[in-house]
């Protein structure tokens, strides 16, 4: 079987909002270069294809509505490209994949600041996009209107539409991004001092994409990055955005709970490829899972129920919560790779602990399974994942 | 050197400018390295960085150019985006403020104020604004509105982007962020971040998701020149790019925007102003201007001369001899812009031809000398000595706080001022010998951040 791929989400100081409580966490550096450039060397140290950076327009504390106005859980972030831009040069290998919003951000900026991550990174950088459907995110920008979307608006007809509208949006936006990639053929700049130019413009063009939501005419105003096309990725839950992520992701990010749920997500992945026609390489699968690990299950299932003590709440996700030891947890990933799943996305409950758990635990049970790698032997974020450099849409074949 | 008497010398403020996307760029010449290649911005940067200077600072474009309705091969074309070259400069740089010029008219303020405040937090303090606007269609045509501002309504925009900016900044106090384990508390009170505006240009409301930024606000630079424009700059801008570099029209300019910075409350020493200044260094002072008459005929070849005067002719001049006189016939002004994306700084086309011809006259230039007296910018020419003389005796007279310097030669350009005109300012008890503050705001002595003030 081929190696699997590993990732780590990163969330403020972890994934259980009792995290930024515990010791080493560093929450006071939370807002400060140095916590995340600390913590993602420490992904790197586990030799991870990437991480991911969460990232949301809204305050926390406000899913589908206001903010709950807790003041006891972690509040505030950095835009988490800036934060991916900002680790470019004091990381070398790992891949850096930032959550940007789809709805509300302008396409031609989106392209140009994710082509830029990738130059700034040498190859390394990728895009997690995300659709808003969240009506007090739309008040931040006040352009306009996103009915309140939860599970029981959702059997509103006129809610449903206007969430299909959103993963419409966002198709468009992740084409049009991809377009701008490809607007500046890779050897456009010539440099060509006998005659004078600078660049050849038969190797610009203009995209020229025109949607109910936008118009944008391009060419990008940055060269195509080093990957031809950063890496796309996009979280899935239920058929609409397992469709969105056939037509616009490389990777896929979905949330079984078992080995049954990993078989039937796949199969459903691949009839949304189907249902969407999609062109090129299959879909990447990987599977989230929320980690919070201990010397053994009973310990690890200690340590959870703690911190769900601190907080005042049980923990709850949308991914598989994991209490295990580092064994039974590889265990799990090995049975889950026999369905068909290709990857992990490690979601860990308190950065500060199960980070280096998963480096120092995790990643050397794996390795000796001839599950995974031993070192980088790629330079780009595609070369980990495997994945083949684009061919350019405007390029003469 | 010339201090007036009884003032304190002042600290020269420098910028440097990356070599940008016009022909003042000389890509042609053998030095010149990648204008996209992070390796060249982070050279320039920790460059300016060992000269102490104060800022790095990018310029905006966000269409290619075009001439005669396709887009123009023979400058550098292409460029990276403004706020992530500057996050990941960041990373390899320590004390130099991080200034991108941004648009007021294709970004909305909520994702503006995120972006900078994140971009200070990152840098430990060290973002700055070039506030710029737009009201062009042929922009417009890459972002979801389109050219949707009207001319008349870009400063009210401009003016509003910015106030609505600092609430979002101010909607976060200092110290809201305790993050104290022991206590539990995250934050310090309930509904941070809570916001609510609405003005002719803006209806948005809701909580802001970045804590304060560590300068408070991030720097604010602009430039204009017009009294709407200085009003609106003396107000609010910590600095302003200024394009007056001759005493009799800068040492009027500096009192003017000064005397406006005090009336609005503020002190004369709380807005900076910086124009920009291209340096040519020699051995000798003719030495210097040989190479500084070398440099100007690299950027106007010409082919260039040609198209830079088809900006102001907006005629096709491509049959005209570049080495002859200036055409005799007048602008057509009725036709569409044959460049576009280029600043035009003076809408009225046959005034400026009948500026470039007293130039012309004047100094009996053919065409192609009149495009490179109007449009190079090698300001300060002659050795390190005779320059560093040159700039600290604008400075100390009141032509202007300090200079942006651009570099013709990326990533190069800036080594040999650093290496030798550098030591003698600081000789000169002009520049710094070591970065005192954290923050760019206390690098350049700044008073702490206030909300906006509506010209």
């Amino acid at each position: 079987m081929s190696e699997l791929h590993l990732s780590v989400a990163l969330e403020s100081t972890g994934w259980h909002p009792a995290s930024w409580r515990e010791p080493g966490a560093r929450a006071d550096e939370l807002f400060t270069a140095a916590f995340w450039r600390d913590t993602v060397r420490e992904a790197e140290r586990g030799l991870f294809d990437l991480v991911t950076i969460e990232d949301a327009l809204g305050l926390q504390g406000s899913h589908f509505g206001p903010s709950d106005d807790r003041t006891d859980r972690v509040a505030g972030r950095l835009d988490a490209l800036l934060v991916a831009a900002r680790l470019a040069l004091v990381t070398t290998s790992i891949g850096l994949v930032p959550t940007v919003t789809t709805t509300h951000t302008e396409p031609f900026h989106v392209s140009k600041a994710l082509a830029t991550l990738d130059h700034v990174s040498s190859g390394r950088g990728g895009w997690r996009a995300q659709v808003s459907a969240r009506a007090h995110e739309a008040e931040l920008f006040g352009r306009r209107a996103v009915p309140t979307v939860s599970r029981e608006t959702l059997s509103d007809p006129e809610v449903a539409a206007a969430v299909e509208d959103l993963f419409a949006e966002g198709r468009a936006v992740v084409d049009t991004v991809r377009a701008l990639w490809d607007s500046w053929e890779d050897d456009a700049v010539v440099r060509d001092t006998a005659s004078g130019r600078f660049v050849d413009r038969t190797q610009l063009h203009r995209v020229a994409v025109q949607t109910p939501w936008f118009s944008v005419l391009g060419p990008s105003i940055t060269p195509r990055p080093p990957q031809g096309q950063p890496v796309v990725t996009a979280l899935a839950h239920a058929r609409t955005a397992y469709e969105f992520a056939a037509v616009s992701a490389d990777v896929v990010f979905v949330t079984p709970h078992d080995t049954d749920d990993a078989r039937q997500i796949v199969a459903e992945v691949r009839a949304a490829e189907t249902a969407v026609g999609r062109v090129g390489p299959p879909l990447q699968v990987h599977a989230d899972l929320v980690v919070a690990l201990g010397s053994d299950a009973a310990s690890a299932r200690n340590r959870l129920d703690r911190l769900d003590t601190v907080d005042g709440e049980a923990f709850v996700s949308d991914a598989l919560v994991v209490a295990d030891s580092a064994a039974g947890l590889v265990e799990r990933l090995l049975l889950w790779r026999e369905a068909s799943i290709e990857g992990f996305r490690f979601r860990p409950a308190v950065n500060a602990t199960d980070l280096p758990a998963l480096v120092d635990e995790v990643v050397p049970l794996l390795q000796s399974a001839g599950a995974f790698r031993r070192g980088y032997t790629g330079a780009t974020l595609r070369d980990h994942l495997g994945l083949a450099r684009p061919a350019n849409r405007y390029a003469a074949i | 050197m010339s201090i007036p008497d009884g003032k304190p010398r002042k600290q020269i403020v420098l910028g440097a400018h990356l070599p940008g996307v016009n022909h003042h760029t000389v890509w042609q010449d053998p030095a010149a390295g990648s204008q996209i290649d992070v390796q060249s911005f982070a050279h320039l940067a920790r460059t300016a960085e060992r000269g102490f200077f104060d800022l790095f600072f990018l310029a905006e474009g966000l269409r290619l150019r075009e001439h005669a309705g396709e887009i123009y091969e023979n400058d550098v074309v292409g460029r990276p985006d403004t706020f992530t070259v500057l996050a990941a400069l960041a990373g390899v740089t320590d004390h130099l403020g991080l200034a991108g010029t941004i648009n007021t008219t294709f970004n909305e303020p909520y994702e503006l104020a995120r972006e900078f405040a994140s971009l200070d937090h990152l840098s430990g303090g060290r973002a700055a604004w070039n506030v710029v606007t737009s009201f062009d269609a042929f922009t417009g045509a890459n972002f979801r509105r389109g050219g949707y501002l009207d001319r008349s309504q870009r400063y009210e925009r401009a003016e509003e982007v910015l106030i609505a900016v600092r609430a979002l900044w101010d909607s976060w106090s200092s110290g809201e962020v305790l993050a104290d384990s022991a206590t539990g508390q995250f934050l310090a009170r309930h509904g941070v971040g809570a916001f609510e505006l609405h003005t002719n240009q803006f209806d948005v409301r809701g909580r802001f998701n970045v804590p304060r930024p560590p300068q408070g606000h991030p720097l604010v630079i602009q430039a204009g020149v017009s009294d709407q424009g200085r009003e609106f700059a003396s107000a609010n801008a910590d600095a302003i790019f200024s394009p007056f570099r001759r005493t009799e029209d800068a040492v009027p300019f500096y009192r003017d925007v000064k005397a406006r910075a005090v009336r609005h409350g503020r002190l004369a020493s709380d807005v900076k102003i910086l124009p920009s200044a291209g340096v040519v260094l020699g051995d000798s002072v003719a030495d210097a201007q040989e190479k500084a008459r070398e440099l100007t005929h690299q950027q106007v070849s010409p082919a260039t001369a040609l198209a830079l005067a088809e900006q102001v002719w907006n005629r096709d001049l491509s049959q005209r001899d570049p080495e002859g006189p200036l055409p005799e016939f007048d602008a057509d002004t009725t036709a569409a812009p044959r460049w576009r994306g280029r600043a035009v700084h003076d809408p009225d086309l046959n005034a400026v031809v009948a500026r470039w011809r007293e130039i012309a006259a004047r100094g009996a230039l053919n065409l192609r000398e009149t495009v490179i007296e109007v449009t190079t910018r090698a300001t300060f020419v002659g050795t390190p000595t005779t320059v560093a003389d040159q700039l600290d005796d604008f400075v100390q007279n009141d032509g202007s706080d300090g200079f942006i310097l651009h570099p013709p030669v990326v990533p190069t350009g800036l080594d040999e001022f650093v290496d030798t005109v550098v030591p003698l300012l600081q000789e000169r008890g002009s520049l710094r010998t070591e970065y005192t503050g954290t923050t760019l705001r206390e690098n350049l002595g700044l008073s702490p951040a206030r909300a906006a003030q509506p010209a």
